[in-house]
């Protein structure tokens, strides 16, 4: 990947390494491939398919993750609330098929960086984004963009558990009847096996028509991760899944990203360090609104480049 | 050692601190009372009221039967022949609080939705005080407003409508609810938490979507109270409907005719110069017991529904 180019420059300063890092990312894409650059994200297949220029990326990475080709990039994005600036030049790339992690401490824009990816941000007033998320090659906040159609193919799952006050079977069954999905048989397949993926259909089959609201708060957290699947997005964005989460569902969670992994494009947002290193192939490092590293998880855990990211793997940060 | 040091230090504090205790405990004690003879008030108000709507209503159930004040479809007290049958104030009153509601919950749910989910803010700002201000005129401008603008309005589209008739009234109640009901479920939808409007966006639920299926289902119960609080004052309306319906008692349910409601009765007679302690005065204690039962109910039931609702999904 190119990010681990990062590491072959010694010596370089953040700044200058952010920059060396957008260059070789965003050359390529810009407007290199002329069938999806310039196609409203709605015409664009529900396949995955990915850019060409995803190819020219993998032989350029040598180490670290072989197969990867790009689903989401982020270039130069800055995110502002009001005046403040929560996320400065975040530029990254989030290969498919792949987990990738974002760690750092409270605070430093984790969920801000990933709610920009499917423009959850949009609903928040007086709030600014600058800079390009591109999905598939295609700019999501280019004007004319289907944000609704971007939705169901970036889903999301909340830092703060968030069932509708509805039954546990209607939660799960809101997404598919959004896309039209209506027949009862259709429905109850979709609910149990999103469900079960969550860890959750056990605990809950015989009472799938109760309120979700009495449901604790870990079943609550699996039953917004079931509502999530229920959908099949392309990418699943999940900040802080398993927060509420006994070790037991947390494995059963952990299982789940790591075969959903096959079929999806997962980013994860975790406070948990071993999560991390267990379920991710990418990792990245984030720290007061900046990227400070993102490398292969082994890479970033072992021999992270920079002292910042050092420190905070190992516990020593203030 | 140090734990003794400081169980020393503290008891030589005793003095004081005893004296700051003394004093809470009495300060705590005359908020106590105080608050609990407020409560007290209220309690022993409400159980007058009701023990004297009570024992003139026995009283006048001693000349009239139950039974011809239920089925009676004549109310005629001081006509002869006389009359007790509450059916047509019923009908009026049922009318106007049917008809009120007809208007006011379409238009203040939509608006209450188009200033809390769909409205800029800057909007909202020049509505929301307009609305409050509405709630702000008394009574008796919008009767004037209701026979001297809507009853013509009224009379000239349907020509069988009478000078006063139950529409206009429905009409000026409907009006008079409508900044209630727009500013109470607009609170409750603005309570919804933003996160469960997320959750519905997240799975690619559009705007009227989201409106519809998770923040009004979720903002019901509010929505709901603030209905139930409407019907109670168009129930309770009394000068407007006066003035727009008239003072026909009549049991019918077409609004384009006169009508009266039990209010209205009990201010014709309470104004008029009926001799108290007669059967004819004791007729609005009767008809305010009606009144009283017929609120009740409606609160009742509403709980009913709402307790329901919230055992459900809260
Ligand atoms: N709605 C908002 N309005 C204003 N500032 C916000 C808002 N949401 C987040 N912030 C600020 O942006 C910064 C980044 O917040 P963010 O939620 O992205 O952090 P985080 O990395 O997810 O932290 P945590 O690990 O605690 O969830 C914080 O300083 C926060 O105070
Ligand atoms: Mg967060």
């Amino acid at each position: 990947m190119v990010m681990d180019r990062r590491s072959l420059l010694p010596n370089s300063s953040k700044k200058q390494t952010v920059t060396t890092y957008t260059m070789t990312t965003t050359e390529p894409i810009a407007m290199d491939d002329p069938t999806t650059a310039d196609d409203a994200i709605s015409r664009v297949p529900t396949v995955p398919v990915n850019p060409p220029i995803a190819q020219s990326e993998n032989s350029a990475s040598a180490e670290g993750l072989p197969s990867a080709n790009v689903k989401l990039v982020t270039r130069n994005l800055r995110f502002f609330y009001g005046s403040v600036q929560a996320l400065s030049d975040i530029s990254m790339s989030i290969p498919v098929n792949r987990v990738t992690a974002l760690i750092g401490p409270s605070g430093c824009g984790k969920s801000t960086f990933l709610r920009c990816l499917n423009r959850m941000n949009d609903m928040i007033e007086k709030t600014r984004v600058e800079g390009d998320v591109l999905l598939d090659g295609n700019d999501v906040y280019k004007p004319g963009t289907d944000v609704v159609e971007l939705r169901k193919r970036v889903g999301m799952v909340f830092q703060k558990s968030n069932p509708f006050p509805k039954s546990i079977f209607e939660n799960v069954a809101y997404g598919p009847r959004l896309t039209g999905i209506n027949g009862r048989a259709e429905l109850q397949e979709i609910v149990e096996k999103s469900l079960k993926r969550a860890a959750l259909l056990d605990e809950v089959k015989d009472r799938l028509n109760d309120s979700a609201l009495r449901l604790s708060g870990g079943q609550q957290q699996r039953l917004c991760i079931a509502r999530a699947l229920a959908t099949s997005p392309e990418v699943l964005l999940m900040d802080e899944p398993a927060s509420a989460l006994d070790p037991a569902s947390t494995t059963r969670i952990e299982d789940l990203i790591f075969e959903l992994r096959e079929r999806y494009t997962i980013v994860i947002v975790t406070h948990n360090m071993q999560q991390a290193a267990r379920v991710s192939d990418q990792t990245g490092f984030f720290y007061e609104g900046q990227l400070i590293e993102v490398g292969p998880t082994r890479q970033l855990f072992t021999t992270p480049t920079e002292k910042q990211t050092e420190d905070y793997i190992t516990g020593r940060f203030g | 050692m140090r734990f003794a040091d400081t169980t020393v230090s503290l008891a030589s504090d005793d003095g004081i601190t005893g004296g700051v205790t003394r004093f809470r405990y009495w300060f705590e004690r005359a908020i106590h009372v105080f608050l609990f003879a407020c409560a007290g008030i209220s309690v022993l108000t409400t159980v007058s009221i009701v023990f004297v709507l009570l024992v003139e209503s026995v009283r006048f159930f001693f000349d009239v039967s139950v039974f011809d004040f239920l089925t009676d479809t004549k109310w005629t007290p001081l006509l002869k022949p006389q009359h007790f049958g509450i059916l047509p104030l019923m009908c009026g009153t049922l009318l106007v609080a049917f008809g009120s509601s007809l208007i006011a919950i379409p238009i203040g749910l939509g608006t209450a939705i188009f200033l809390s989910e769909y409205a800029p803010p800057r909007l909202r700002d020049v509505i929301k005080p307009l609305v409050e201000v509405l709630a702000g005129i008394p009574s008796v401008v919008y009767g004037y407003f209701a026979v001297v603008s809507i009853s013509p309005l009224v009379r000239s589209t349907f020509p069988s409508a009478g000078p006063f008739n139950a529409a206009s009234a429905c009409v000026v109640v409907g009006i008079m609810t409508l900044p209630m009901i727009i500013s109470l479920s607009e609170d409750a939808l603005r309570a919804v938490p933003r996160s469960l409007r997320e959750g519905a966006y997240a799975l690619g639920a559009t705007k009227f979507d989201t409106t519809a299926h998770v923040v009004v289902p979720a903002a019901m119960s509010g929505i709901v109270a603030s209905f139930l609080l409407a019907i109670s004052r168009a129930i309770g309306e009394t000068m407007a409907v006066t003035l727009a319906a008239g003072a026909t008692p009549k049991a019918t349910l077409n609004p384009l005719e006169s009508v009266q409601t039990m209010t209205a009765y009990i201010v014709q007679i309470s104004q008029g110069d009926t001799p108290a302690g007669t059967v004819e005065y004791r007729t609005i204690f009767a008809v305010g017991l009606a009144l009283f039962l017929s609120t009740m109910v409606i609160n009742l039931v509403a709980q009913g529904i709402l307790s329901r609702m919230r055992e459900k999904y809260e």
